[in-house]
């Protein structure tokens, strides 16, 4: 049993030192390798950067209430008859000040891509005081709040990033209104700062709003909390809301770009089968190029089996290799690579694509997949390879 | 059989199916080896000498008969008994000297070491007597593309040797290299056969070849048709 151990080492290490034989081959075989885990992971990371960047936005003891059956803020309309009921309900929290409830108006503008050029919505929110005072992690990085009753506004640091316009100081037209932009704000990287935001009045009168909104956000108290609420809402015919707690929300909005993984993995696999090609014809080239030392170390006593392992593991080493190469590109060209795409209600979500170290397992199985499959058959003519090989008279 | 006998072939057949025609080459071949001789096998081109010696040396099978070596009969085992079996008993001199060409010559010495249950210390000391032997302790570390053919060739027996096989198989062995260096090698195998008692059974076109060995025997048509015993 050693010595089988000691005959694959030797055979993998012998056919190692024979690739500079084959050096242009073997290095496509790992350039194939390396583009197929690349985009794997350039997928991969895009639908994690978003589902992070959801998930960080909520927060369990905020529920969010839409209108029945609307998935998104942007299709629920609330009237103030409505919010005034859910002020009064057992479960929420309250405060030196009263109840923590915050009607929230939901409206989308334009804004210009730096990437791109080109147009794309951004959500504009409306929130009062108490709303403001309930996004705890929020945090002004530049300039100032806004003074409600005006048109000032402040920008979310994603917003600033990616679209341009929108500096300290700057006026932004958005239809016939023309606000200024007084501060920057942050909210930890999630998907609140792909907003603006404004005093929710100047919004309601500005949109012809009237009294009306499109979400509450309620602080839920430690007793009853949302089943609390969800019962008000059960036992009150006016009430026709969803309530959910707000990290339930961005979970289910998050979920959305897992298609993208998917869509990942099927290109990938698809790429994968054209560099099998490729790598199945490096391995079959390379068992052709070896095939005297191989039916040598047969006659000298050396196993089949040690010959077909020493084949698999050139591949492999190649493939692995490859993954390696593909990896560490896709991290230094993708890892915080700053994006946006379509969130939940058409607007744009500003999310970085995130690298992590279960991405790069996913990576090492695909590279590992396609060195065992490319090994394999040319591992099975290796280890068939007749003796009488070696005493063929050619040099 | 005597005891005296290290191989023996009782009525071997060997034939090829090429499309559908059938090449017979020997069909009914009978001779024995004794321990401790040196047989120079020679006969034209086609004649089946390299058929034969691969029969010996384990590497191919006769499609009838028998091959006893030892008292094991060689020809039923399996293949990978038939692997274990060349490790233990035989070691092979190809013509084209067949060295790894990325190891160095100690390396490619040892190969059939890797094979066996010794330490790394005592192989090294086998692979340093083996190299001691054919002459080239101070080639050790040479790779093989800077080596004279005769220096690869002489790797290559050490690569046979070191494992003390019972039985050295030669196809060839120099038809690839100019006289002087192929006297050198010859004389080389004498002296294994000689003074290290090994059994050597050699292929060769060359009649200056043969008269190193003890014994040689001419093969054509699929019959042994001369028999010499060299003083
Ligand atoms: N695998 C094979 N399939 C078909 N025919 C074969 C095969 N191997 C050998 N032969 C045939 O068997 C015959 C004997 O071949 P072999 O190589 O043993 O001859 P040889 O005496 O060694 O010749 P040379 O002196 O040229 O080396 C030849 O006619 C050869 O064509
Ligand atoms: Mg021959």
């Amino acid at each position: 049993m050693g010595s089988l151990i000691a005959q694959i080492i030797s055979v993998t290490l012998m056919n190692l030192g024979s690739l500079r034989r084959r050096l242009w081959m073997s290095l496509a075989m790992v350039l194939a390798s390396a583009v197929v885990v690349a985009i794997l992971l350039a997928f991969l990371a895009m639908a994690k950067g978003f589902e992070e960047t959801m998930r960080g936005a909520g927060s369990s003891q905020i529920a969010i209430l839409m209108r029945e059956g609307s998935s998104t803020e942007l299709n629920s309309v609330i009237l103030q008859d409505q919010v005034n009921l859910i002020t009064e309900s057992a479960g929420v929290a309250r405060d030196a000040n009263g109840p923590l409830v915050s009607p929230e108006l939901y409206v989308i503008v334009d804004g210009i891509k730096r990437s791109s050029g080109t147009e794309a919505n951004i959500p504009l929110r409306g929130l009062n005081e108490t709303g403001m005072a309930m996004r705890t992690n929020m945090r002004l990085t530049e300039g100032r709040m806004f003074v409600p009753g005006t048109n000032e506004m402040i920008v979310g640091e994603g917003v600033l990033r990616e679209f341009s316009g929108f500096d300290i100081g700057s006026e932004v037209r958005f239809g016939k209104n023309l606000w200024k932009v007084v501060g920057v704000f942050s909210t930890g990287g999630n998907i609140f700062e792909s907003e603006l935001w404004a005093d929710i009045k100047t919004i309601q009168s500005h949109y012809n709003r009237g009294s009306s909104y499109q979400s509450i956000r309620l602080q839920l108290d430690n007793d009853g909390g949302l089943a609390s609420v969800k019962q008000t809402i059960a036992r009150e015919p006016r009430l026709n809301l969803d309530a959910q707690t707000e990290r339930e929300y961005f979970a289910s909005q998050g979920k959305q770009l897992q298609y993208i993984a998917t869509f990942g993995w099927v290109i990938s696999a698809v790429m994968a089968l054209g560099a099998l090609a490729g790598a199945l014809n490096t391995m079959y080239t390379s068992v052709a190029d070896r095939a005297k030392e191989i039916a040598t170390l047969r006659a000298l006593g050396f196993s089949n089996f040690s010959a077909f392992c020493g084949t698999i593991a050139e591949a492999m080493v190649l493939a692995v290799a490859g993954g390696l190469l593909g990896s560490l590109a896709a991290y230094l060209f993708f890892d915080g690579l700053n994006t946006s795409t379509l969130g939940g209600s058409f607007t744009q979500v500003v999310f970085s694509f995130e690298m992590s170290p279960d991405l790069f397992l996913q990576g090492a199985i695909l590279a590992l997949v396609i060195g065992f499959v490319s090994g394999f058959f040319p591992a099975w003519r290796a280890a068939r390879m007749p003796v009488i090989v070696a005493f063929r008279h050619a040099a | 059989m005597s005891e005296d006998v290290l191989f023996q072939l009782n009525g071997v057949g060997k034939s090829f199916v090429k499309g559908k025609e059938k090449i017979s080459i020997f069909d009914d071949l009978n001779m024995s080896i004794e321990r401790g001789d040196f047989v120079a096998i020679m006969g034209p081109s086609g004649s089946g000498k390299t058929t034969l010696l691969n029969m010996l040396g384990g590497v191919d099978q006769p499609t009838s008969g028998e091959i006893w070596f030892d008292g094991t009969r060689i020809d039923s085992l399996s293949e990978s008994a038939l692997t274990r079996w060349r490790a233990q008993n035989i070691g092979f001199i190809f013509q084209f000297y067949n060295l790894m060409p990325m190891l160095n010559a100690q390396r490619n010495v040892e190969l059939p070491l890797l094979l066996t249950k010794l330490s790394k210390a005592q192989r090294r000391k086998n692979v340093e007597t083996a190299l001691a032997l054919v002459g080239l302790s101070d080639r050790a570390k040479h790779m093989s593309s800077e080596m004279s053919g005769g220096q690869q060739q002489r790797v290559a027996i050490a690569r046979a040797i070191v494992s003390d096989p019972k039985l050295i198989l030669c196809d060839e062995p120099t038809g690839d290299l100019d006289r002087a260096t192929a006297d050198e090698i010859l004389e080389m195998l004498q002296l294994l056969n000689r003074d290290h008692g090994k059994t050597i059974v050699m292929v060769t076109h060359d009649p200056a070849a043969a008269k190193y060995a003890k014994l040689t025997l001419h093969l054509d048509k699929g019959k042994f048709v001369q028999r010499e015993i060299v003083a």
